[in-house]
């Protein structure tokens, strides 16, 4: 769980470097070469199976987790307390099936159109001597629906949360605590966990609003 | 001080348990035992059958007292068994709902007793130094950092009263199981077999039935003794080592 989360967690990282190109006011042009760039090289293909395998493990190694934790508790309390634990480390698997549930709609409306259909238009730069789709073209239209927008604030508030518990608890699981390094761990956890998420969150609403104002 | 009290009454294991509501006048300097020994007598008086809870030293040290309090296992107060705790931390006309430890592991065997034994094979299966010691001028014989012997000893004030999993949503046994290891792990008379003993117990903790840790920390808030969730860690720390990097 902690291995598959840290390397999710590496994932979110490049992704993000990636995609913030989005934000580069070119019309895509960065941004669809970068997307060519990674649709098409071999060593990210591999690197990406182990994405899917990786996101797949985390899913099945949860739902195991909290089937063999049900059966472990047994009974439930009559009275329930916060002492019992804070409301997000209780709720990982909810918060983790929303993810999915977001991720399933995220690559619906791009990986698989990109890899799956002929829907997206061709585009070739002057500088360079090879089409590549217009996948900004694309974002740019999802990102100017302000319902496809609401849903990427909310699943990505999910991910903030299921971040804030699944950082610190990936270190102490891996045996990686100490009294000197512990806070420290706790503390970037969070401002990792609340920075990426409003970054990632940065991109549909930037580009909802610049639409916005092109009108 | 008038009280209502919510118990949880359960003939044996197999029995369907239900709560029974009983109003009983205590006073405030009472323990919560002595309170429910009051309820007892109540019930004796009345030709009912007592209800049955699990006590012994009644001084916080020997962890036989095991019930949830409101919701809280021993009770409201940090660090305090329930037979420390005392009836001044309730108000007059204050609800009280006591129910057993639950965890699958920890059938119930009665009302509020609950069977712990599963903690006891654990520390059968590597929670111990398996030569003799000596008497307690021997202890001295080996020097031991201040340091490393608070640590170690931080661990060992471990009850084994099994509020750790009474408030793991996932039933998990992890903080005692660890604070066990790592009392022993700590001083040079443990660390010999410590590679054995992290395996063995942890093997005998999932046999058991016990939950998976998911670094929830409610065991560490509610232990009457403060065991720390860093005991869990470095158990995480020593099982990795003993299966990858120890032979």
């Amino acid at each position: 769980m902690s291995l598959t989360g840290l390397f999710l967690i590496s994932f979110l990282i490049v992704h993000l470097l990636g995609n913030l190109q989005l934000l580069i006011p070119d019309g895509g042009k960065a941004f669809n070469i970068y997307a060519h760039f990674m649709s098409t090289n071999i060593v990210i293909k591999f690197i990406s199976i182990g994405l899917y395998v990786g996101i797949l493990l985390h899913a099945i190694q949860g739902i195991i987790i909290v089937l063999d934790n049900r059966k472990a508790k047994g009974s439930k309390y009559a009275v329930n307390t916060y002492e019992n634990g804070n409301w997000l480390s209780k709720n990982m698997a909810l918060l983790g099936t929303f993810i999915l549930f977001f991720l399933c709609v995220h690559m619906g409306d791009f990986w698989y159109k990109v890899k799956f259909t002929d829907t997206l238009d061709l585009i070739t730069y002057p500088d360079i001597d090879y089409q590549v789709k217009d996948i900004y073209q694309r974002v740019s239209m999802a990102f100017g629906n302000v319902w496809i927008v609401v849903i990427y604030i909310v699943g990505l508030i999910a991910l903030a949360l299921h971040l804030i518990h699944g950082f610190q608890s990936a270190f102490t699981t891996l045996g990686l605590q100490h009294p000197k390094y512990t806070p420290a761990i706790n503390v970037i956890g969070i401002l990792f966990s609340v920075g990426i998420s409003l970054l990632y969150a940065l991109i549909p609403l930037y580009m909802y609003f610049a639409k916005l104002s092109n009108y | 001080m008038q009280l209502t009290l919510k118990v949880w009454r359960q003939k044996n294991g197999n029995a369907q348990g239900r709560f029974e509501h009983h109003n009983i006048e205590a006073e405030e300097h009472m323990s919560f035992l002595e309170m429910l020994d009051v309820l007892n007598e109540k019930l004796i008086s009345e030709k009912k059958e007592p209800v049955a809870f699990e006590h012994d030293c009644r001084e916080g040290i020997c962890g036989a007292c095991s019930m949830v309090i409101n919701g809280r296992p021993h009770g409201p107060q940090t660090g305090t068994t329930t037979c420390q705790l005392h009836m001044r931390a309730y108000k007059s006309g204050d609800t009280i709902t006591i129910e057993p430890f639950r965890a699958n592991s920890f059938p119930v065997i009665k009302d509020l007793v609950v069977d712990r034994s599963s903690f006891d094979r654990i520390i059968q299966a590597g929670g111990y130094i398996s030569v003799n010691t000596g008497q307690a001028p021997d202890g001295n014989t080996i020097p031991v950092e201040k340091d490393q012997a608070s640590d170690a000893f931080d661990s060992a004030t471990c009850i084994g009263c099994g509020a750790c999993v009474a408030a793991c949503p996932n039933g998990s046994a992890m903080l005692f199981t660890s604070a066990k290891v790592n009392h022993l792990e700590q001083l040079p008379q443990g660390k010999v077999e410590h590679n054995r003993r992290v395996k063995d117990m942890v093997k005998q903790m999932d046999k058991e039935g016990f939950g998976k840790c998911s670094n929830v920390g409610a065991c560490s808030v509610e232990c009457p003794k403060e065991i720390s969730v860093e005991n869990i860690a470095a158990l995480n720390r020593h099982y990795l080592s003993s299966v990858f990097v120890k032979k």
